[in-house]
């Protein structure tokens, strides 16, 4: 058996396991090796079944194109049979009866699922310190937030105890850990991939997306997963579509656009600086860089934070201690079964969007709070319709600062979403957006990774896996591990 | 952001009731400062003259997305009834609702 190195690509693992050097079985002991060793530290998983996936490792079709790769799952995307809980006490006891779509669709491409990731409480947060279980920490520095919501997903990648996971975005839940952690994180456009068996946050902004170390890796991933699911209608009938066919090919004539409101004061400097080198890097590598507008801007947070809660609301009046999860054992009768399961099975931050979410639905503050913030929407959206009329790709900072201390932000949630100002445009316009490594900023005297944010128009994932795997390879930020788990 | 709108005082009881959701006194404190000022933040929309812009519900939107009307399988009861954290001869307990 020759051993295998962690931080391996997903193509070259492939190669590996086709050519016998390594076995599925030796890879899955292999990453299992190293979550034990590594993963005390850093608590990117919940949890493993171990004997589960080994079972599946054993029998796994080589010939197909994920064939016995092991994939870590963010803990609201359903896994038959594991347990599930959207990182929530409300949800004890849960096992998912199902396969998500994605699950399903990752196993048919020979794929193991292997680990639930740990993650912010139903994907409400950008640190993971909201997990009912425990928080997740940097691997670049452990008293620092991995990001979230997917930190587990993010932080299991940058520490090598995944090949790969699923997370989900929302609001940037994939592209911020991603860029706090330093990986690849891909949303892909509204639609692209089904959320059947994804627990809902926000019906209308959520996707199902990959982490990985590189950006082929990532577009291996949605190969398996996109596609019409007849089991959400949400999702799209378009033609197949292989996302690896333009990796490879230049920059030349692609226009990247460089909107004027993202690259403003208040930035944090080395993330500014790292940002502006990637785009000289671009534009070095053939691309045409046009400045752009996205006037409204401004207003994202605010129209974000009502739609998002408005339909986390809506969503999470199902957890209601009757059909599923926890039941409080104070309860004397079905209006203090609710009340009390609810009040004990909810963190703070859920509860808090829970009655914001009911506030600005409530009658006589409809109109002036989630329709307006509905026609907003129609704006944003139509800024990006606008800018892709003359650029191929949107290119930003993901973070206006790279990743915090745990416990900094946990006292003031607007500042916490404040910081999503990069990212929850893309998902309110429901176009693609993509983050990978572009660099370091010091932080209190520590590096801490910077990453890029390519935006692209909807269905445009090809092309924007093409500008980031011509970017990823001109440079060795892809390359770089954090000290502590070389 | 002007500060002078009366929606900024959130009562937080009543929501929370509405939300079925039972809250702490010291949890009604910190949710009605924390949301005041999210509401604060909001009001910015305010600015923007949204006359004549129709709502956007779903970024990318399809219509009537319908299928067969046809009788496909089920999950197994007992499934379903497996994650329910109490059940009985094939239903959901409850406490009881009528006297």
């Amino acid at each position: 058996m020759s051993s295998f190195t962690p931080f391996t690509s997903i193509a070259d693992t492939r190669r590996l396991l086709r050519s016998k050097e390594i076995s599925p079985v030796e890879l899955l002991e292999a990453v299992e090796h190293r979550i034990a060793t590594l993963d005390t530290k850093i608590g990117a998983y919940i949890e493993r079944d171990v004997e589960a996936a080994k079972k599946e490792a054993a029998s796994a079709d080589l010939s197909k194109p994920l064939g016995g790769i092991p994939i870590g799952i963010k803990d609201a995307i359903s896994v038959a049979g594991q347990p599930l809980q959207s990182a929530s006490r409300i949800l004890d006891g849960y096992t998912a009866p199902y396969d998500a779509t994605a699950v399903a669709r990752l196993r048919a491409a020979g794929a193991v699922p292997f680990g639930r990731m740990n993650m912010d409480e139903f994907a409400m947060g950008s640190s993971t310190e909201n997990s009912a279980f425990h928080p997740t920490r940097n691997p670049w520095d452990h008293d620092r937030i991995p990001g979230g919501s997917s930190g587990g997903s993010a932080a299991a990648v940058a520490s090598g105890t995944a090949l790969a996971t699923l997370g989900s975005d929302t609001g940037g839940s994939i592209r911020q850990p991603a860029a706090l952690c330093g990986c690849v994180g891909l949303k892909p456009t509204y639609g692209r991939v089904s959320r059947y068996g994804l627990i809902a946050f926000a019906s209308s902004l959520d996707q199902i997306g990959p982490l990985t170390t590189t950006v082929e890796d990532s577009a291996l991933l949605l190969n398996a997963m996109a596609g019409k699911d007849p089991h959400d209608s949400t999702s799209l009938e378009l033609p197949d579509e292989d996302f690896t066919a333009e990796i490879g090919r230049d920059l030349k004539g692609l226009r990247i656009g460089i909107p004027k409101e993202y690259f403003v004061d208040g930035m944090e400097p080395g993330v500014r600086t790292a940002v502006d080198a990637a785009v000289k890097q671009l534009v070095s590598l053939g691309a045409e860089p046009v400045e752009i507008s996205l006037p409204h801007t401004e207003y994202a947070v605010a129209v974000y934070y009502i739609i998002a809660t408005a339909e986390a609301s809506a969503n999470l009046a199902r957890f209601d201690g009757v059909r599923y999860g926890r039941r409080s054992p104070e309860a004397k009768d079905l209006l203090s079964l609710y009340e009390k399961t609810r009040a004990e099975g909810f963190g703070r931050e859920v509860k808090r969007r829970i009655i914001l979410g009911t506030y600005v639905l409530s009658s006589g503050y409809y109109d002036a709070y989630y329709l307006r913030a509905q026609k907003v929407r129609t704006l944003i959206r139509r800024d990006f319709d606008q800018a892709f009329t003359k650029v191929d790709a949107i290119i930003s900072p993901t973070s206006p600062e790279t990743a915090f201390r745990l416990g900094e932000k946990t006292d003031d949630p607007l500042k916490m979403y404040l910081a999503d100002i990069f990212t929850i445009a893309t998902n309110l316009a429901g176009i693609c957006g993509l983050s990978l490594p572009c660099g370091f900023s010091n932080r209190d005297g520590v590096d801490l990774p910077v990453g890029l944010q390519l935006l692209g128009r909807p269905f445009g994932e090809s092309r924007l896996l093409r500008i980031g795997h011509a970017y990823e390879r001109s440079t060795d930020w892809y390359k770089r591990r954090p000290p502590q788990s070389a | 952001m002007s500060n002078n709108s009366p929606h900024h005082t959130i009562d937080v009881n009543y929501l929370a009731r509405l939300a079925r959701l039972e809250v702490t006194p010291e949890e009604v404190e910190i949710f009605g400062g924390q949301l005041g000022r999210i509401l604060n933040h909001v009001e910015q929309m305010n600015k923007l003259d949204i006359s004549g812009i129709e709502p956007t519900a779903h970024a990318i939107t399809v219509f009537d997305v319908i299928r067969e009307d046809g009788i496909t399988e089920s999950l197994p009861k007992e499934t379903i009834l497996g994650n329910a954290p109490r059940s009985a001869n094939g239903l959901f307990v409850v406490p009881k609702v009528l006297d």
